[in-house]
């Protein structure tokens, strides 16, 4: 019996090393045991809580948010800010990438490019009181110059969280667009030129369609980091009123409020936001070609 | 020699006076800040009145500069080493076998990454507060690993496939047991890439405000949380006392930027979502 | 929309130069490619032929020298102004438009009408035999279908001149040898004139009028396949050209012939450039061959079958390696003779 057993051993194992199971496999299970357990499990355990508030129905939570004007409002808000910085971000993108990767000391702007995205926001919202504020450099250039007669309100308001995000998403957007546009195979806009094409004809014929996919997944990212965008509304925004973003609503909730519940839910509202925006677009690109941006072998 | 239409010569030059702009700008935000920082006062002229380093003796004193930098070194340092032990072993799995689920293990590992961390940063913080581990040092790092150990897998990956595994191969033909391989094989060539996600983990995470804000008690702030604070309240203490205290984070973020870039190219840093 | 027009006498480089930095690319080539002819440019890596072929599509300026197009100067137009076709070395197809899309790429950027596109993508698409494939995405083909939509796509334009940067150095021995015949076919049934840039000396011989032989970016001869294959004019050449063996040797004047030494037996040959005192003796492995009372005598160190007869290297008495063919086989260590005829050993001087 035990001999059979014994027999039977190295055979599983030879079965499951066929699989691709063996020891080596299993150092991937401390990873994904963590990420289970501080990202899917709070994730889910907060989809939980938000159907169990304090008082109501299960669905207490959501209605109370989507019949507080104070609270919906928050989405709108959001999108507000959101989709007019990515849409800059991504439109302003494309024309200097694709002027950029003629560079050839691409790393020394790159390197500056990055380092507002190092800073972080916090540190990008003080700056910017600083140099947009009534005394700072701006308002001087305007008003010495005769551009503007007193200094204009560039902070505390909606123009200084926008501003906050263009010079935090810009850089993010631009180097991901970047390494979309190397990865076009330059030949094809050679063999564009051989065949008679101009460089706006290259552009909307070849590069455009062989970028669009690429497109597809920067604006996606660039839109989730903008409509989550959180100390800059606080620190550089109006966060009771024209800035008033989502996030703010969920922190309000769990730290001043203490109700985990209502939290949880408006962070499931704001997951779903950002779901639904990206979804659309990855159904965009769907649309698209996907294939490789460079013509096979090489 | 070939002469360019005006134009493109027009475009190209549009282009350039943007990316000027705006390099000038972001240059002058960072200035701004520094050169506050060292004024005495500053009001309706273009530079200060007079310059003078006691913001920095406030900053360092009123904001105990001292035990948040402490603070900061030990997050940060076990954030770092936490994620290279947990991360670089499951991109080896990764790069190395294909097991059934792979695809699912690597949208797991994608979606941290993706979903920014205000959003799952909350309930996260909820599961830590009732696991009575938010507000201490311990959350702190349990939240900050969220990211970057699937940072660290997914750079690891492309960095172990372009080795080839003849080499772990030869070495196992010339007798090498798993834990020498490991050792005397597999670190020393892995170690240029462990060295730059490292780094790239590092600069992240200093700068890393959401979690470390909702997990952080008032023993465990970073200094970019601390910062924050500052800013917040600010009107509590002189403006240019926040800005000392900004500068001082900026320097400690940059520095290791500038040792990062010497390792890494730039677009490592964002092209994390390309697959 | 083309500025050239499909009927042209002659394109002439005109001491054409191109220099990255100070490294010399292209030096003060001249050449002038008549209607409807084939050239090769050939030589080995590094010589300068696909940066000759960027600066005669303009896809690289010249830093000296003109481009003429009968009497019309083009080296300062942009690419897409002079109206070549061109075949790149990965196909550079354009992998998000169909086959048809592909071939009427050139014809929409001229803004032809769209039925006279139809009509003549139809009949590009009947020239390469591609008629099945027109829908389909490049990524769908194989190697030999990319090619043929590559050569398609180049001529359906009608331009006065094909480019093609080693078109079949993608494709494996077999596939080249049919896309070989292949493009002869369609030169011919288009004569339209044709540089093709190669490193592959089989190919240039099968394919061109005339070929020019670069090296170091300098044109070192042009002429066409028999004189390259049988007359080449320099040591370099020759041994680019498959004279395997290079021997250095004296040479002294006899007649019409001069008197070398190879493998320490002493004969004729033709004296390809004006050579007396030390020179250089080229002979093909092919033209040396094993007879019983050949002068040469070498102990056969390898020898190898190919089908028809053996190819052998040995080692002469004198020490050198010499390569040799025979009609019997002969196996190493044996000893044998080896003859080559006085118009089949080339001297140059040293």
């Amino acid at each position: 019996m035990s001999a059979a057993l014994g027999a039977h051993a190295p055979r599983l194992r030879l079965r499951l090393r066929n699989r691709g199971l063996d020891g080596v496999t299993l150092l991937v299970v401390p990873a994904v045991l963590f990420i289970l357990a501080l990202f899917i499990y709070p994730f889910l355990y907060g989809l939980l809580l938000s159907f169990e508030p304090k008082e109501g129905g299960a669905l207490a939570n959501y209605i109370a948010f989507f019949s507080d004007p104070f609270l919906y409002d928050t989405i709108g808000t959001t999108l507000l800010i959101a989709i007019p910085a990515t849409l800059l971000n991504v439109v302003l993108s494309v024309p200097v990438a694709m002027r950029v990767r003629l560079m050839r000391h691409q790393k020394l702007l790159t390197a500056i490019l990055v380092i507002p995205i190092t800073l972080g926001t916090v540190l990008i919202a003080e700056g910017l009181l600083t140099y947009l504020g009534p005394r700072g450099w701006v308002n001087r250039v305007l008003v010495d110059f005769g551009i503007t007669g007193s200094p204009i309100r560039l902070v505390h308001n909606y123009w200084g969280v926008l501003l906050s995000l263009v010079i935090s998403g810009f850089p993010f957007t631009f180097l991901l667009t970047l390494s979309y546009v190397t990865g076009i195979d330059p030949a094809l806009e050679q063999a564009g030129r051989m065949l008679g094409a101009r460089s706006r004809a290259r552009f909307w014929r070849i590069i455009l369609p062989l970028l669009a996919p690429g497109l597809a997944v920067t604006t996606a990212l660039s839109f989730v980091q903008a409509f989550s965008v959180f100390p800059s509304a606080v620190l550089l925004g109006a966060p009771a009123g024209p800035t008033r973003v989502i996030s703010i609503a969920a922190y309000q909730a769990a730290f001043e409020a203490y109700d985990y519940s209502m939290a949880s839910a408006i962070a499931m509202i704001m997951a779903a936001v950002q779901v639904i925006i990206v979804v659309a677009l990855l159904a965009a690109r769907g649309l698209l070609f996907r294939g490789p941006a460079s013509s096979g072998k090489g | 020699m070939v002469v360019r239409p005006v134009g493109e010569r027009l475009w190209s030059t549009c282009i350039w006076v943007l990316v000027g702009f705006f390099v000038v700008n972001l240059i002058g935000m960072i200035a701004a800040v520094v050169v506050n920082s060292f004024g005495t006062r500053w009001f309706t002229t273009w530079l200060p009145t007079g310059y003078t380093t006691r913001w920095y003796i406030l900053a360092w004193n009123e904001f105990h500069l001292p035990d948040i930098l402490l603070v900061t070194i030990q997050a940060v340092g076990a954030v770092v080493i936490l994620s290279g032990i947990i991360g670089v072993p499951a991109a080896y799995a990764m790069a190395r076998r294909d097991f059934p689920g792979k695809r699912a293990v690597m949208t797991l590992f994608l979606l941290p990454l993706l979903v920014p961390p205000i959003t799952y940063g909350i309930p996260m913080a909820t599961v830590l507060y009732q696991a009575h581990l938010a507000g201490s040092m311990l959350g702190v790092i349990l939240a900050n690993l969220v990211p970057t150990v699937p940072f660290v897998v997914l750079i690891m990956i492309p960095f172990i496939e372009q080795i080839d595994p003849r080499v772990e191969a030869a070495a196992r033909v010339f007798g090498a047991r798993t834990f020498r391989l490991f050792t005397q094989v597999l670190i020393p060539l892995l170690l240029p890439g462990i060295l730059a996600a490292l780094l790239l983990v590092l600069v992240r995470t200093i700068a890393m405000f959401e979690l470390t804000f909702l997990t952080a008690g008032p023993t465990s702030q970073t200094l970019v949380v601390a910062l924050y604070y500052a800013v917040f309240a600010a009107g509590v203490r002189p403006g240019q006392s926040i800005d000392a205290m900004a500068v001082v984070y900026m320097i400690t973020t940059l520095i290791w930027l500038l040792i990062a870039l010497r390792f890494v190219n730039p677009t490592q840093i964002v092209a994390r979502a390309k697959r | 929309m083309t500025l050239i027009s499909h009927s042209f006498r002659s394109l002439r480089l005109d001491r054409i130069s191109r220099a990255f930095g100070t490294m010399r690319a292209l030096h003060d080539v001249s050449l002038t490619v008549g209607r409807g002819e084939f050239i090769a440019l050939l030589g080995p890596s590094g010589c300068g032929k696909s940066t000759a072929l960027n600066c005669i599509a303009g896809l690289l300026p010249l830093t000296a020298g003109a481009i003429w197009l009968d009497d019309k100067r083009i080296d300062a137009l942009d690419p897409e102004d002079r109206g070549f076709g061109m075949v790149f070395q990965n196909y550079a197809l354009f992998p998000h438009m169909s086959v048809r899309k592909n071939i009427g790429f050139g014809l929409v950027s001229q803004r032809r009408p769209r039925d006279e596109v139809a009509r003549r993508v139809d009949e590009a698409l009947a020239l390469v035999r591609l008629q099945d494939h027109a829908n389909k995405l490049p990524g769908q083909l194989s190697g030999g279908q990319q090619q043929r939509v590559a050569i398609a796509r180049a001529i359906v334009v009608e331009p006065p001149l094909v480019l093609m940067d080693e078109p079949l150095s993608n494709l494996d021995a077999k596939l080249r040898l049919e896309m070989r015949a292949e493009i002869r076919r369609i030169h011919q049934a288009i004569g339209c004139a044709t540089i093709y840039v190669t490193h592959d000396q089989d190919e240039a011989l099968s394919l061109a009028d005339r070929i020019v032989v670069l090296r170091d970016g300098e044109v070192r001869q042009v002429g066409p396949p028999e004189a390259l294959y049988a007359r080449p004019a320099h040591a370099d050449v020759a041994e680019f050209m498959g004279y395997r063996n290079i021997v250095p040797t004296t040479a002294t004047l006899s007649g019409d012939f001069v008197q070398v030494t190879i493998g320490g037996a002493t004969l004729p040959g033709i004296p390809m450039e004006p050579a007396q005192g030390p020179a250089i003796a080229a002979v093909r492995p092919e033209d040396l061959t094993v007879t019983p009372d050949g002068p040469i005598t070498v102990c056969v160190e390898a020898a190898e079958y190919r089908g028809r007869d053996f190819y052998g290297f040995g080692r002469a008495r004198d020490g050198s390696e010499l390569f040799f063919r025979s009609d019997r086989r002969v196996g190493s260590g044996e000893t044998v003779n080896l003859s080559a005829a006085a118009d089949r050993v080339l001297v140059y001087a040293a």
